[in-house]
């Protein structure tokens, strides 16, 4: 009935390998196989937590036996650790595409035709064969069928007639819906498989500190971006609307985090190197929810650490005369080699931003980042000709010589100087036109294949009686209405639902007869 | 305001329960005359939709002034969105109820819209601020037309559990598959009603029970415990006096106070459940039955699918476009696999594959009931359970 007997491909050939392929892949009973296994393949990832969500530097191959046991281990063995990257689940999403379209274009054709030319007259055993069904004796044909066709007219049918019989329709545009929303599906599809093409999709992240300025990553050096300045702001304690909650946990509640920041781009003709002149391009305050956009990337607000260490202050005091030998400051991310006081020079022998003992027991640093600095200075002791060295870190200081004897120079911290960092991520999403628009596309004809159902009535002339049939693709009990009202006004009788259960019971009898 | 904004709710649970006593007379009382003197059915229907009406313009009176108060819409924490869900499946009750005029999807649907809201009110109602990625007005839409779209779809839910009530033969002696089924809908209402009467009279003693325990991290902490702990903490000790001792100490990987309360909910589901059948001697489901006698199957299952077809859509828009956008703009990506999220999807596809199904005549009727009811319960899944056990981005707990 869908397609009123028109061919469909799938229902013609069926001898190729390409013929078989698409038969199958036509066949709706495979599409939403294929749409149930993805929904089930998609909650089995939520059992536990994808890769990705696993705390930074757990080692998948531990973490998951010894977070979630037996089962853990089973889960990552699996993959299923990272199911959606997988590349059956591709497949599967690949399938689901495949089968919208084949399915779509199968039918496509074959619906336009019939609908495109619709006989007004159709033979009994199609009006029969319809749901809706029924024959009235009818004394006045002509005023009856006039009458109906005024009340069709008023409920908004478009109305054909033909050697006097007619077919009512409505809404014929609404059938098209699920052939739109598959478009809008496979255009969706299509953007998101874009992902995978060099240049499409980026996704980095940089920290900021503030005063500095750094080159933006995977802008290939086009963009630099300066921290101005970075502030967090919290709910106001006072707030009598949030009393409750402030009053039950005493830790503070972040309304929002915000960088000042400045992008620039390298002057033209300018050096290609450190010192290369930069532009001023663009200002924008960052906020979450609030990204800064330039040139498809868009640079977002999403992590911070407050008070890092900057600078560090020491002061050298002479041992032998008690007196002040004058102080210094490093810069703890850009440390100069030596500093002048004011006759003496200390050197930086060593400089360890993130100082731990490693493994064999030597000092070392973890990262680049100055949570724990640690120093090894060294003077010259003018009158021997030595060189002292002193290690200097947070808790820590220690006189370094072979012969445990004390230094004449002694150190000591005199202040320290913090900023905040900024945490930003560097996006750039050339999908996201392919995704808006298939996304749009899918969503119209979704409404318009859901809100608008197409209806169909026939009404014709045998001899004394008038005829009734009619079809919708959806929500029969409001064509009831449609039809009960021609009935009330005319002398057309009630037609039969035939699926309904007294009609079932002995239509199912004779469909056994039948059989 | 906040207080008002409350007794508004208050009094649209009141309203809900006036229009299900209505519409439960107009379903099993006495048939009127009109004015020809002809027997016509009566106007308790009538007066059901009124009330029900009422009900909703009540229910959005606490939602907009809670608004006011909170300064942003209410729909952030577990209280706020399952109040509002309640309420969204009423504003769906109202439209599709305005179409068929079906009294008996009054019957059904007002009392789950009750049991939603005292549910609601099981979780802290307190005005709370708002972390920095929830302050979009995106979000808003997104989480608003999310409700609106799951609450049309639930009422599949209601249309689909009277379509089985009318159909299934539930006073057969022996339990067959569709028996079990309804059965064990009617035990999962009547749990979440029993959880919420257990948890409501232990918190109107104020009951709160201590633990000193040891967590998974291996650390010392404190664990409360809002209900009589049957299953105590790894290690736990009880700080609070007079309290009873567990009956059993769960690992350290098991959220013990979380396992407390659901096997609270589930056995004292299990015992009203038991007395019900003990006292009547039928099934749940059989005494509910006779309610349903004057239903057309047709229509109820043409209300279940309509409720889909139009839900779906909203839903869509809500749930997965809106989604996308804000996640874009929130948390850079417009997808990211966080559990909700994965949720979502899935109940997207399951209704399109009911949609798909559909297509066939064949599953019309039973097998599409049965489909609303799991479609509802993956709703409520993604509600509580992907809320409150998997954490994501997305838990409010
Ligand atoms: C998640 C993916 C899909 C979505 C969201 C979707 C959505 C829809 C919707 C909403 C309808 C209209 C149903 C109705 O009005 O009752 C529809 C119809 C249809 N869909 Fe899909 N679909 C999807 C995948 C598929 C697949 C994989 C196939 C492959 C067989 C398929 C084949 C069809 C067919 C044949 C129709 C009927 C068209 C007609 O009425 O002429 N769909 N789809």
């Amino acid at each position: 009935m869908r397609y009123e007997g028109a061919a469909r491909r799938s229902q013609t050939y069926n001898k190729s390998i390409i013929d078989k392929i698409w038969n199958f892949f036509s066949s709706v009973k495979v599409g939403i196989g294929i749409i149930i296994v993805t929904l089930i393949a998609s909650s089995i990832g939520t059992i536990f937590p994808q890769e990705m969500f696993i705390p930074p530097g757990e080692d998948p191959a531990t973490f998951y036996a010894e977070e979630h046991g037996a089962l853990g281990q089973i889960y990552y063995s699996l993959g299923l650790h990272n199911l959606y990257g997988s590349w059956w689940y591709m497949l599967l999403i690949a399938a689901l595409g495949t089968s919208i379209i084949i399915a779509s274009i199968d039918r496509f054709f074959p619906l336009y035709k019939a609908l495109k030319h619709q006989r007004v007259t159709r033979h009994q055993s199609f009006m029969k064969r319809q749901r809706i069904f029924g024959t009235s004796n009818v004394n006045e044909v002509d005023t009856t069928m006039e009458k109906a066709q005024g009340i069709l007219k008023k409920k908004r049918y478009n109305v054909f007639e033909e050697n006097g019989n007619i077919l009512a329709e409505k809404n014929r545009w609404a059938r098209w819906g699920p052939y739109v929303n598959h478009i809008g599906l496979i255009i969706f599809l299509i953007g998101a498989s874009l992902r995978f093409f060099p240049g499409m999709y980026i996704d980095e992240n940089v920290w900021v500190r503030e005063g500095e300025t750094t080159v933006i990553p995977g802008t290939s050096g086009d963009y630099y971006i300066e921290n101005l300045a970075f502030t967090v702001d919290f709910y106001d304690e006072d707030d009598e609307r949030y009393q409750a909650v402030m009053e039950e946990n005493d830790e503070e509640h972040i309304e929002t985090f915000h960088t000042d920041a400045v992008l620039y781009t390298p002057a033209e003709g300018s050096t290609v190197g450190l010192d290369q002149e930069l532009e001023e391009v663009d200002r924008h305050g960052i906020e979450v929810n609030d990204s800064f956009d330039f040139d498809g990337y868009s640079l977002y607000q999403v992590d911070y650490k407050m008070n890092e260490l900057k600078e560090m202050s020491f002061e050298v005091e002479d041992r032998e005369t008690n007196d002040v030998l004058g102080s210094f400051t490093v810069d703890l991310n850009d440390p100069d080699d030596g500093y002048t006081l004011d006759d003496e020079q200390v050197r930086i022998h060593s400089y360890f931003p993130n100082f731990v003992i490693n493994e064999d027991g030597v000092p070392s640093t973890e990262n680049n980042v100055p949570d724990n600095p640690g120093f090894i200075f060294e003077m010259e002791d003018p009158d021997t000709g030595d060189l002292e060295h002193t290690f200097l870190g947070i808790q820590a200081n220690y006189d370094v010589s072979p012969d445990d004897e004390e230094n004449r120079y002694e150190f000591s911290f005199d202040g320290i100087e913090t900023n905040n960092v900024t945490g930003l991520t560097v996006r750039k999403d050339n999908t996201l036109p392919f995704l808006i628009v298939g996304g749009s596309i899918f969503l119209i004809g979704l409404v318009q294949g859901s809100y608008w159902p197409h209806r169909r009535i026939w009404l014709q002339r045998k001899n004394d009686e008038v005829w009734l049939a009619a079809h919708t693709n959806k929500n029969w009990e409001s064509l009831k209405k449609d039809i009960d009202a021609i009935s009330e006004e005319t002398e057309v009788t009630t037609p039969q639902d035939q699926t309904d259960e007294e009609h079932e019971k002995s239509e199912s009898q004779e469909n056994n007869l039948h059989s | 305001m906040e207080q008002l904004s409350m007794n508004l709710l208050a009094v649209a649970f009141f309203l809900y329960l006036a229009a299900t006593i209505f519409y439960a007379v107009s379903v099993t009382g006495g048939k009127w005359r009109n004015k020809e003197g002809r027997m016509t059915g009566n106007n308790w229907g009538k007066f059901g939709y009124i009330t029900a009406i009422l009900g909703v313009v009540t229910a959005l009176g606490y939602f907009f002034a809670r608004w006011a108060v909170a300064g942003h819409a209410p729909v952030s924490n577990m209280f706020e969105y399952t109040a509002f869900f309640a309420i969204t499946l009423s504003l769906a009750f109202v439209i599709l109820y305005g179409i068929y005029r079906v009294d008996v999807l009054g019957v059904i649907t007002m009392p789950i819209i009750m049991l939603m809201i005292a549910y609601a009110s099981v979780f802290s109602t307190e005005v709370q601020p708002l972390q920095p990625s929830l302050q979009s007005h995106w979000l808003e839409i997104h989480v608003i037309t999310t409700a609106i779209g799951q609450g049309i779809l639930a009422i599949s839910f209601g249309a689909g559990l009277i379509y089985l009530l009318r159909t299934i033969d539930l006073k057969s002696k022996s339990m067959t598959k569709k028996t079990f089924g309804v059965e064990f809908i009617m035990y999962a209402l009547m749990s979440t009603l029993a959880f919420v009467i257990v948890t409501n009279a232990f918190s109107a003693f104020d009951y709160e029970a201590n633990f000193a325990y040891i967590n998974e991290d291996g650390e010392p902490a404190e664990k409360l415990y809002e209900l009589p702990p049957l299953f105590g903490p790894n290690e736990g000790e009880l700080l609070t006096e007079e309290r009873m001792q567990p009956w059993v100490e769960m690992p350290d990987w098991i959220v013990s106070d979380d396992l407390n309360t659901v096997f609270w909910a589930l056995s004292s589901g299990l015992i009203l459940y038991g007395l019900v059948r003990l006292l009547t001697r039928r099934r749940v489901g059989a005494l509910l039955q006779p309610l349903f006698k004057g239903v057309k199957p047709h229509t109820v299952d043409e209300i279940s699918y309509r409720s889909i077809a139009i839900g779906f859509p909203v839903f869509a828009l809500g749930g997965l476009a809106f989604a996308m956008i804000y996640a874009q703009i929130a948390w850079t990506r417009f997808w990211g696999w966080d559990p909700k999220e994965v949720w979502a999807l899935v109940t997207f596809l399951f209704y399109a594959a009911y949609l798909h199904l559909r297509l066939n005549r064949n599953w019309h009727g039973e097998p599409s009931a049965w489909l609303a009811v799991i479609g509802f319960a993956i709703i409520i899944f993604n509600l509580i359970f992907v809320n409150l056990v998997i954490a994501g981005l997305h838990s409010y707990a």
